[in-house]
C-alpha cells in the first residue's frame, strides 16, 4: 500500500486536525477516481459548529438566504427540537455549487468525517454535476453568486420599501413557490430570420406535397373556432402557463418592478431545488452506495481500523434501516434503504445474473462493468424512472413489497404482491409513487377576463378524485389575489369527465386606508 | 479541496429571521408571555418557554388533500397477504401507513425559548420610564478595550505591521542599509568588468572593496530591529453602570386580603421586569407597614399578614431613613410604589402628605400609588388617603395613581403609567 496510508489511520477517536481531513479526502478521492470512476466538482469542506448547523437547517441548506420569518420559525423549532434531544442534527450538508461545499460538524469522529466526505464530497458531488436533471435545470456554479445577489437585493427593498411590504410579497411568493417551477423547457421565441427560414421551409415543404387531391375534401368543424377570441388572447398571454410566479412576475399588471424581481428570485430557487425532489431516492442511493463502497475499501486497505468501521457500520445499517410496514417505527419507504438496496442490486445483477435476470435485463445483466452501469443511470434517470427500469423482481421480492389499493370507501385491497404475476404491478406503482408531478396538484393559469374584471382563471386538474386541501387552497388563492391585483379563481375539474367538481374565488384585499 | 474553519464566523446568523419571526407571531407570544409572567415569581426565570399556535405561522401550500380519491401505497415487509386480499379500512382513513400531511407541517402549536431579554422587550414594548437619569458614574459593570496608540512590547496578535515597517524603513535610510538590488548591480557590474579585462586590477579590487563593506553593512544593520516593533496599546474603558433602587411599600393590616396583596405583588414584579431592562444595577426594597413599619425580604413582604392599626407615614419615615442611609441621591435613581387598600389613620394623612411633598418626591424618579380594592368592588368611592394623594398629584408633583380590582387590569394599568404618551401617563389623577 502507499506510503501515505501506512502512516496514516482513520480510527473511531474524535481528536483530528484538518491535516487529518486532508489526508482522509485525498485517500478517498484516489477510490474514488480509480475505482468507481466519479467526475467531481472540486469540494470545498466547511467545518462548522452544531449552532450553526441549525442555521444551514434554517436557511433550507443553502449558505447564503434572504431574510424572512419562515426562516427564524423553522430555526426555533429545530432548536427547540435539537436541545429537547427530539431530533439529532444531521452530519453534513452538501449544497449543489461549483466548488461543492460540505459542512461537517466538528464534533463528528474522525470516522465519521471520511465517511462524510465520502459520502457528501464524493457521492453527492458526482451526482450533482453528472445527472441530467442537475444539468439542464441548475447552474451550480452561479447559484452562490446568485443568492449573494438575492439577499442583498432583498435587503435593499427592505430598506427603500419597508420590511412589511417586502414581507409581504415575500409571503405570497412562498405561497406560490411550488407552483414556480417550470417542468419543461420553454419555447424559446423566434427571431425575425429564424421565423423566415422557417416559413420557407413550410412553403417548400406545401410545393413538395402538393397533390390537388386535398382540395376536394370536405372541411370538418374547426373545434378551435368555436372560441377564435379566446385562441387569440391565450396566445398572446402565453396561456395556459403551469408556472404562476413566472406567469405573475411577466404579466401581473399592478406590480411594481422591484415585487417582480422578487418573485424572480423566489422562482429561480424553487427550480433550482426542484431536481432534488424528483432525485431524492437516488441522489441519497448514490451517496450511500459511494460511501459504503469507499469505507469499505479503506477497511480492507488497512487505513479505517476496527473501530472506525464499526462505528461506520452501526451508522450506515442506521441510515438504511427500512422497517416493514406493520412495524411502529414505519413511516414510508426510506429512500436511503430503497436507493441504496437498489444500486446494489444493481452491481449485483452485472456481476452475477441469475437466469431471471438476464430475462428482465438483457442489457446489462453480466456485462461486468458494475461502475459504469451505474454512472449511467446517476446521469440519465431520476427516481421514477430509474425504478420503472432497474427494480428487479430479486429486490422485490427482498424487500416483499406489496401494492394496496384504496378508493376511500371500502376495505383496502391487496392489488400486487411479490409474486410472478405481481411484480411489474409493484414496479408500476412503486415508479409512480416516487414521481413528483403525480403528488403535486396539476394547476394551470388558463385564461384572464381581459373584456371584464380581468379576472385571472386557473384550473386544477383532479386526477383519482384527490382534490386540493381546501385551507390551504383558500389561503394561497388570496395571497395569488394580492399578487394579480383582481379577482382570481381557481376552478377543480375531473381530468376525464371535465366535470367541475368546486371552485375557489379570492379578491384582491382592500386598499388601506 | 478547500477545507475552511467555519467555527469562528459570528454567530447568530440567523437573528434577523428570529426578529422577523418575533414580530410576525407577536400578538400569540404577547398573549403566551402574559400568561408565562402570572406564573413565575417576581424575578422571574432566566428563559421563558414559549407555546403559541402556529395559526398566523401558517405557510399555505397548494397542495393534494391527505383523504379522498383513489389511491395506491406501496409498503415492504409483506407477511402474509396474498393477491385480492382485503384488509379493513384503519381507523383516520390511513393505509398501509401512509398519511398525514405531505410536507409534515401539520402540528398547529410549537414550543420554543424566549431568551429573557426577548421576554422583557416584548412585555413592555412601548414603555418608557420617565425622568431617567445617569447618576453613579463611579460603578462599574467591566471595562471596553479600546485603541490608544502603540507600545514595543505586546503579543504578536497585536503587532501593528504599518508601523513597524515605516520605523525600520526609517531607520535603514538613516544608517544607508544597502538594498540588496544595489549590491546585486554592483557585483555584475565587477563581473562583466572583469570578464572584459575592461579595468585595470586597482579599480577591480576597489569595486570588490566596496561590494564588501556594503555586505558588511547590509549584515549590521537589520532589516527589522527590534526597536522598530511596535505593538497596538489597548486601554480599558470603564463602563458606568446606571444603578435603581425600587421600593415595595405595602399595607399589611388585616384589611389587605391575599387577593389585594396578589395584585401589587404582579405590579411590583412588571415594574422590577421594566426597571431591570433599563438599568444595569436593580435593587428592591421592600417594606410594609400596618402602625409600625418594617424592612422585610421579600418572602416576609408577601407571606404573612400582621394584626394592627394602619398608618401609612410609618412606612414612609422608614423610607426616608433607608434612602438617607444606604441610597445617596447622586448614585441612584429612586422609584417606589406604593400599594394599599386606601385604609389610614385619619389622622396620620397631613403627616403622610408632608412626608410625600418634602422628603420623598423630591429624592424619586417615579412614585406611583396602587391602590387595590376588592374583586367585587361595585361601588368605587375614593378614600382618604386617595383624596390626599389626588392633591399632590393636582399640585403638580410626580405621583402617578391608579385604582386596580382585578388581575387583568395590572397589566392595563402599567402601560398607562409608563406610556410613553404623556397624556395617557396623566390621565385618571385629575
Amino acid at each position: 500500500m502507499t506510503k501515505l496510508a501506512e502512516k496514516f489511520r482513520i480510527s473511531s477517536g474524535s481528536d483530528w486536525g484538518f491535516s487529518d481531513l486532508r489526508r482522509a479526502h485525498d485517500l478517498i478521492a484516489e477510490i474514488a477516481q480509480r475505482e468507481l470512476g466519479l467526475d467531481t466538482y472540486p469540494s470545498q469542506i466547511e467545518v462548522i459548529t452544531s449552532e450553526q448547523m441549525l442555521d444551514a437547517y434554517s436557511s433550507i441548506g443553502l449558505p447564503l438566504m434572504y431574510r424572512h420569518w419562515s426562516f427564524g420559525k423553522r430555526f426555533a423549532r429545530d432548536e427547540s427540537l435539537y436541545r429537547h434531544g427530539y431530533s439529532s442534527l444531521a452530519y453534513e450538508i452538501v449544497i449543489n455549487s461549483n466548488p461543492c461545499i460540505v459542512y461537517v460538524m466538528e464534533e463528528n469522529s474522525m470516522a465519521m468525517q471520511a465517511l462524510v466526505l465520502a459520502h457528501a464530497a464524493f457521492g453527492h458531488n458526482h451526482f450533482f454535476k453528472n445527472n441530467s436533471l442537475f444539468r439542464q435545470w441548475t447552474d451550480a456554479g452561479g447559484i452562490l453568486d446568485y443568492m449573494e445577489f438575492a439577499k442583498t437585493y432583498i435587503a435593499h427593498c427592505e430598506d427603500k420599501y419597508g420590511e412589511t411590504a417586502v414581507e409581504r410579497v415575500l409571503d405570497a411568493a412562498h405561497a406560490l413557490m411550488t407552483q414556480g417551477v417550470s417542468r419543461y423547457p420553454r419555447r424559446r421565441g423566434f427571431d425575425l430570420a429564424d421565423e423566415a427560414r422557417r416559413e420557407a421551409e413550410r412553403r417548400e415543404e406545401e410545393a413538395r406535397t402538393f397533390n390537388d387531391l386535398w382540395r376536394t375534401l370536405p372541411e370538418g368543424k374547426a373545434s378551435r373556432a368555436l372560441h377564435p377570441e379566446l385562441v387569440e388572447r391565450q396566445r398572446l398571454l402565453g396561456l395556459p402557463e403551469e408556472n404562476i410566479l413566472y406567469f405573475l412576475e411577466k404579466k401581473a399588471p399592478l406590480l411594481k418592478p422591484w415585487q417582480r424581481e422578487i418573485l424572480r428570485i423566489v422562482r429561480h430557487i424553487a427550480q433550482y431545488f426542484y431536481p432534488q425532489k424528483q432525485t431524492k431516492m437516488m441522489n441519497e442511493g448514490c451517496a450511500t452506495f459511494v460511501h459504503y463502497h469507499i469505507m469499505n475499501r479503506l477497511h480492507e486497505q488497512g487505513v479505517l481500523d476496527d473501530g472506525g468501521m464499526l462505528e461506520f457500520l452501526h451508522s450506515h445499517t442506521s441510515v438504511v434501516f427500512q422497517p416493514d410496514f406493520d412495524d411502529p417505527r414505519f413511516s414510508g419507504l426510506n429512500p436511503y434503504a430503497l436507493g441504496f438496496a437498489m444500486m446494489q442490486d444493481i452491481a449485483r445483477i452485472t456481476r452475477a445474473p441469475t437466469e431471471e435476470d438476464r430475462l428482465w435485463f438483457p442489457d446489462i445483466a453480466g456485462n461486468g462493468d458494475p461502475y459504469g452501469t451505474l454512472r449511467e443511470a446517476w446521469v440519465a434517470y431520476r427516481d421514477e424512472s430509474f425504478i420503472r427500469q432497474f427494480l428487479s423482481p430479486a429486490l422485490i421480492r427482498k424487500m416483499k413489497l406489496f401494492s394496496v389499493h384504496d378508493d376511500s370507501r371500502s376495505d383496502l385491497v391487496v392489488e400486487a404482491i411479490h409474486d410472478e404475476r405481481g411484480y411489474r404491478a409493484v414496479r408500476a406503482a412503486l415508479a409512480d409513487s416516487f414521481d413528483v408531478i403525480k403528488h403535486e396538484p396539476e394547476i394551470e393559469i388558463v385564461d384572464v377576463d381581459l373584456d371584464g374584471d380581468r379576472r385571472l382563471l386557473l384550473q386544477n386538474r383532479v386526477h383519482h378524485g384527490i382534490m386540493l386541501e381546501r385551507e390551504d387552497a383558500e389561503r394561497v388563492l388570496d395571497h395569488l389575489a394580492f399578487l394579480w391585483g383582481y379577482e382570481v379563481s381557481l376552478v377543480e375539474i375531473d381530468a376525464v369527465s371535465e366535470k367541475v367538481l368546486r371552485s375557489f374565488d379570492a379578491g384582491p384585499p382592500a386598499p388601506v386606508g | 479541496m478547500n477545507i475552511i474553519d467555519r467555527r469562528l464566523n459570528p454567530k447568530g446568523k440567523s437573528l434577523a429571521n428570529r426578529q422577523r419571526f418575533l414580530r410576525r407571531a407577536k400578538k400569540q407570544i404577547l398573549d403566551a408571555v402574559r400568561e408565562a409572567s402570572a406564573r413565575d415569581g417576581i424575578t422571574g426565570p432566566s428563559d421563558h418557554r414559549i407555546r403559541i399556535k402556529t395559526d398566523t405561522l401558517r405557510e399555505p401550500r397548494l397542495h393534494q388533500a391527505g383523504q379522498g380519491g383513489e389511491r395506491w401505497h406501496i409498503a415492504p415487509g409483506n407477511k402474509e397477504y396474498v393477491e385480492g386480499d382485503r384488509i379493513p379500512r384503519p381507523p383516520q382513513g390511513e393505509g398501509g401507513g401512509r398519511g398525514g400531511s405531505p410536507d409534515g407541517d401539520s402540528e398547529d402549536a410549537f414550543q420554543f425559548v424566549l431568551s429573557r431579554d426577548e421576554f422583557i422587550d416584548l412585555f413592555l414594548e412601548d414603555l418608557e420610564l420617565p425622568d431617567l437619569l445617569r447618576k453613579d458614574l463611579r460603578e462599574t459593570e467591566g471595562a471596553t478595550p479600546r485603541r490608544a496608540g502603540f507600545q514595543t512590547s505586546g503579543a504578536a496578535a497585536n503587532l501593528n505591521l504599518v508601523r513597524t515597517m515605516r520605523n525600520s524603513l526609517s531607520r535603514r535610510i538613516a544608517l544607508r542599509r544597502p538594498r540588496p538590488e544595489e549590491i546585486a548591480a554592483r557585483e555584475e557590474e565587477l563581473a562583466r568588468l572583469s570578464k572584459t579585462g575592461e579595468a585595470d586590477p586597482e579599480t577591480l579590487a576597489r569595486l570588490a572593496a566596496e561590494i564588501e563593506i556594503e555586505r558588511r553593512r547590509s549584515r549590521r544593520v537589520p532589516f527589522i530591529d527590534p526597536i522598530d516593533v511596535r505593538y497596538n496599546r489597548f486601554e480599558d474603558v470603564p463602563r458606568p453602570a446606571v444603578s435603581a433602587v425600587m421600593f415595595c411599600l405595602m399595607d399589611v393590616s388585616g384589611s389587605m386580603t391575599a387577593h389585594m396583596k396578589d395584585l401589587a405583588k404582579r405590579f411590583y414584579k412588571l415594574l422590577y421586569l421594566f426597571l431591570s431592562r433599563r438599568y444595569a444595577r436593580v435593587e428592591i426594597v421592600f417594606i410594609r407597614h400596618t402602625h409600625v413599619a418594617r424592612e422585610v425580604d421579600e418572602e416576609t413582604f408577601f407571606s404573612s399578614t400582621e394584626s394592627g392599626g394602619t398608618v401609612v407615614s410609618t412606612a414612609l419615615e422608614e423610607m426616608v431613613r433607608v434612602l438617607r442611609a444606604r441610597y445617596p441621591l447622586e448614585q441612584w435613581n429612586i422609584y417606589a410604589a406604593q400599594a394599599s387598600d386606601g385604609d389610614n389613620m385619619p389622622a396620620d394623612n397631613p403627616h403622610a402628605v408632608a412626608l410625600l411633598e418634602q422628603a420623598i418626591l423630591p429624592a424619586c424618579q417615579y412614585f406611583a400609588y396602587l391602590e387595590v380594592g376588592p374583586e367585587d368592588e361595585r361601588y368605587g368611592g375614593s378614600t382618604e388617603l386617595w383624596r390626599a394623594y389626588q392633591r399632590i398629584a393636582q399640585a403638580g408633583q410626580a405621583i402617578a395613581m391608579r385604582k386596580v380590582n382585578h388581575r387583568s387590569q395590572i397589566y392595563p394599568v402599567f402601560r398607562q403609567l409608563f406610556s410613553r404618551d404623556k397624556a395617557v401617563r396623566t390621565e385618571g389623577v385629575a
